[in-house]
């Protein structure tokens, strides 16, 4: 087997997506070249996807302490203390270059892989999330897409039994040719019962347990260090195979395992699968490992060792356990009808030694392979964006009926109804989800306790592109805006930064500015950062996607019974906009779904403003104070107030009077942060009052609830008065009117 | 009244139909693992949701066969009462314990969403107390419900009232449009002629509590609690 290997060069490190400086680097650390095996180790773990080459000097500005945070960034996944000895664990992680090649697996295996770094942690998923985004809806190969990833999420997220709870869906030529798939998964363990990925204790065994290793997904984590071209679609091997009830078995085999006391540490194969298991676990704990790959369980015959380490075939974990509980472990899995084979143990070397058949074919040291260079290069602020920013909304005529142009907004892919994809997904399995899919947030109640959570996604890429440093901070704060409207307050954030190849200077700039500005909101709203990842190099032929950092929140509401939905409750309550009043049409909706122009400044970010908004919001519906809180964001003040009409289960009319701006347009359609629509009960309305005047915020009343139609005036002008059937078909078919 | 709850390795609302029954109703209630062969001291069996075996082949069909189910047979000769829910219906169907079969959804694709159902036989010990003509809301969460049943065998169904629900409006009405999966006569659950055995696609576990946005399902517990007689019969009525 050895005389088929080929003969490692530079050049084939090359190929492999190594530079020639790495190359060196390698030889010189290892004081000899390496083996073909070895190279292949260390091509896949100092990817980018593996080892954030270009990102680790920036992340480091991330705000990742608190003191509910039990696990930061570094693990399979973040835990933050929730109170009655609870813990929950979450995070987001990208599959948008498989999905690209194979967008059913490509996202299913997302799912399953998101899945796996919850469950690795001792928690139980109970709820996923997905933030997608695709180009134009009009192609045909979007469309393809689309029902790719939506069927394949639906797929093993309804086979393993976790609902799909929100998420978001939205449009943009740009990523047309690398859509988005970012999974997010929140599970729940008991806080002193939490799992690291760690080999402590030399001699102890190391398990392979889980699916048999097979040839699919290669150096998968290589592919998705690279831009892609027109032979995008030639890369599908390289993308894995999912098998959900698997992975079901695996979940409920390693929570069984952990109960038993054996377990000492676990982490999932996932990115550069064994090769990473096995050189991770040991460097975060100071030890070593032996494996032998022969006992690994495969489903091919004649698999190479480099093929055996580099595998990325799902449902798959390396399990330490405690020296002379193996037959603790063996039981569990065998009842699960799963393989758990003793593959190797932990060493006091340093090293992770590799053999097959007895024959060493790898040695290294771990904390090299843990160690890829670190990069600092060239960042240049775009020489477009000038022009882009110069560009003056205001300019453009206005429309000549205001009603048809609130239609056409509702009816827009990004802002029409998405039940389309969610009713696709099992959204309740668990019997804890209050609030479904369709508010600001999804609500999940927390058995045993009176507490809930809420949960929500976001991310503008338009907004990013215009200023990428605001348009980040912005992702935060109207994540953290959502989950405070349901009346949960922020605990704690996961990201996934999608950008282009960070080789280029401005994609690198646009990375910079937006973990810059995704610091400073976290810093102000008091959130921390336990996790997340970056996908770089999605650009296809040399165009890049938007720049589009996408964050996930995860709130505490203390009483599970004090939450609040997005839409209007009954007639004759008081409607009231909080926050400032300063909007843009910049990179709004509006100005995009009118006049295809993706240009102008954002509003201002008072992120002070911001976060005393928010916590007169959570202190409103957890008093009981507001019957709806529903954040103004996408297609602003107008889209707002018909989603809050027509997204209940029965539609109910509002009448608005507002105060006349500079245009019509920027008081309907502008965009900007901090500003909530509430609706008050007359009754709760003194105390209302009391309590905004307390929480020393900018809001006024605006107008009341009932009728059939929603009407808004503004300076005195009826500018909308449309009736909600109108509102509702615009806005429910929008979505399966773009995807048929 | 005791309840054993089956657990096959892919089934997922067994800890829902659990936490229900021990949590809203205070019954005992114990898991039952899918290689078990006997199903003594039990009064209700439910088969839960989920993809038993994984289902990559007909939903159901693996698990159809199972030790588990060969045992419920003698457990349903005996006169013991079973629910099957979503996969348990399903498996039902393929163990021959119900008549007909649950296909792909006519949308060819899953379907969760709240639906309407309304009862048709309220002479079996699960639907008991309800009115014949009552609407109740529940979930269901499938891709494999649209039941099928030949000519004759749904001639025999209605000749001997073992369609329990049927999909509807909320306001009862049967209609092509209150369909969710393209189900024969919107057809969503039916019972065997005994009336012991009970297979449903919707989910009444997660319509058990007022905060989980209704609790019509617990009714059809209620139904069962109150159907047990000191001798271990069971009243249809």
């Amino acid at each position: 087997m050895k005389g088929a290997e080929p003969k490692v060069t530079v050049d084939l490190a090359r190929d492999l997506g190594l530079t020639a400086e790495e190359y060196d680097r390698i030889v010189t650390r290892l004081g000899r070249e390496p083996t073909w095996t070895e190279l292949g180790l260390f091509s896949a773990l100092w990817s980018e996807h593996c080892a954030y080459k270009h990102s680790r000097v920036y992340l480091g500005r991330l705000p990742t302490r608190g003191p509910r945070v039990l696990q930061g960034p570094g693990e399979n996944a973040g835990a933050i203390d929730i109170g009655d000895g609870w813990a929950v664990v979450f995070k987001m992680e990208s599959h948008n270059h498989p999905s690209f090649i194979e967008p059913f697996q490509g996202a299913a295996t997302g799912v399953g892989g998101i899945l796996r770094d919850i469950f690795t942690m001792g928690a139980r998923p109970i709820a996923i999330l997905d933030s997608l985004r695709f180009g134009d809806p009009g192609e045909a190969k979007t469309r393809h897409l689309v029902n790719g990833v939506v069927s394949g999420i639906s797929w093993y997220g309804n086979c393993f039994g976790c609902p799909t709870v929100g998420g978001e869906i939205a449009f943009a030529p740009e990523y047309a040719g690398n859509p988005l798939v970012n999974v997010m998964c929140v599970g729940l363990v008991r806080a002193d019962r939490l799992f690291r990925a760690r080999a402590e204790g030399v001699g102890n065994p190391v398990f392979y347990v889980g699916n048999k290793t097979g040839r699919d997904g290669i150096h998968g984590a290589t592919m998705a260090s690279a831009t892609f071209d027109e032979h995008a679609e030639a890369r599908r091997p390289t993308v894995q195979v999912g098998d959900p009830f698997t992975e079901k078995l695996l979940l409920e085999a390693c929570l069984e395992a952990m109960r038993t006391g054996a377990v000492v540490g676990i982490q999932d194969m996932g990115a550069a699968g064994l090769a990473c298991c096995t050189s991770e676990m040991p460097a975060r704990a100071g030890t070593g490992m032996e494996v032998e790959l022969g006992r690994v369980p495969q489903r091919e015959t004649a698999m190479t060792p480099y093929e055996i380490l580099l595998s990325e075939s799902q449902e798959r974990m390396l399990l330490v356990a405690a020296r002379g509980r193996e037959e603790e472990v063996r039981r569990v899995f065998a009842r699960w009808e799963l393989d758990a084979v003793e593959i190797g143990r932990v060493t006091a070397g340093g090293e992770l030694v590799a053999r097959l058949e007895g024959e060493v074919v790898a040695r290294v040291p771990v904390a090299l392979l843990a160690e890829a260079p670190e990069y600092r290069k060239p960042v240049a602020r775009p020489a477009w964006l000038d022009e882009r920013l110069a560009f003056d909304p205001l300019g453009l005529p206005a429309p000549a009926d205001w009603g048809e142009a609130l239609l056409e907004l509702l009816g827009s892919p990004t802002l029409a109804s998405k039940e389309w994809a969610y009713r696709q997904y099992d959204q309740q399995v668990g019997i804890n989800t209050l609030v479904l899919p369709g508010s600001d947030a999804a609500v999940l109640r927390v058995k045993g306790t009176r507490r809930a959570l809420a949960v929500a996604t976001d991310g503008n890429g338009r907004l990013v592109l215009l200023d990428p440093r605001r348009g980040a901070a912005m992702a935060v704060a109207e994540a953290a805006r959502n989950v405070s409207c349901a009346g949960g307050l922020p605990l704690g954030l996961t990201d996934c930064m999608n950008f282009g190849s960070p080789e280029r200077p401005e994609i690198l700039w646009q990375f910079a500015e937006a973990v810059e500005g995704l610091a400073e909101a976290c810093r102000v709203l008091d959130i921390p950062v336990v996790g997340g990842n970056v996908s770089f190099y999605n650009e296809t032929s040399g165009q890049a996607i938007l720049p589009t950092p996408v964050v996930g929140v995860v709130g505490l509401l203390e009483d599970a019974t004090r939450y609040a939905t997005q839409w209007f409750k009954a007639a004759g309550h008081a409607v009231a906009l909080l926050g400032p009043d300063a909007v843009s049409l910049g990179g709004s909706e509006y100005l995009w779904t009118r006049h295809r122009r993706l240009a102008g400044r954002l509003a201002p970010l008072d992120l002070e403003a911001e976060r005393r908004v928010q916590a007169a919001v959570r202190a409103a519906v957890t008093a009981g104070l507001v019957s709806a809180a529903h954040d103004c964001a996408e297609g602003g003040l107008a889209v707002t107030l018909a989603e809050a009409c027509v997204t209940g289960r029965e539609p109910l009319g509002c009448a608005v009077r507002l105060a006349g701006g500079a245009r019509p347009d920027l008081t309907l359609f502008g965009e900007g942060p901090s500003r909530v629509v509430v609706e008050v009960e007359p009754a709760r309305a003194a105390e209302f009052e009391a309590l905004m005047r307390e929480s020393a915020i900018s809001w006024r009343w605006v107008g009341e609830t009932g009728g059939a139609r929603l009407r808004v005036d503004v300076g005195g002008t009826t500018l909308v008065d449309v009736p909600l059937e109108r509102i509702e078909q615009a806005w429910r078919n929008g979505f399966e009117r773009h995807m048929a | 009244m005791r309840f054993g709850v089956v657990v096959f390795p892919g089934t997922w609302s067994d800890c829902d139909f659990h936490y229900v029954i021990s949590e809203v109703l205070h019954e005992p209630v114990k898991y039952v693992w899918h290689r078990e062969r006997s199903l003594e001291g039990l009064d209700c069996v439910i088969l839960p949701g989920g993809f038993s075996y994984g289902d990559y082949l007909r939903a159901g069909a693996v698990a159809g066969r199972s030790p588990v189910v060969e045992a419920l047979r003698g457990f349903v000769a005996g006169g013991g009462l079973v629910l099957g829910s979503c996969n348990g219906f399903q498996i039902l169907c393929e163990a021959g314990l119900l008549p007909g079969a649950l296909m792909r959804n006519e949308c060819l694709q899953y379907r969760c969403q709240s639906t309407h159902l309304v009862v048709e036989n309220v002479d079996t010990p699960f639907t008991r107390g309800l009115r014949p003509g009552q609407v109740l809301t529940m979930p269901i969460s499938h891709g494999e419900g649209k039941y099928h049943a030949s000519p004759e065998t749904l001639a025999e169904l209605k000749g001997r009232n073992q369609v329990v629900f049927r999909y509807a409006e909320a306001d009862g009405r049967v209609t092509k449009a209150a369909n969710p999966n393209g189900s024969l006569e919107n057809i969503a659950g039916i019972v065997n002629p005994e009336g012991t055995v009970l297979g449903l696609m919707p989910h009444p576990e997660r319509a058990s509590e007022a905060a989980m946005g209704g609790a019509d399902g617990v009714l059809l517990f209620h139904a069962l609690l109150g159907s047990l007689v000191e001798d271990g019969t069971f009243l249809k009525r």
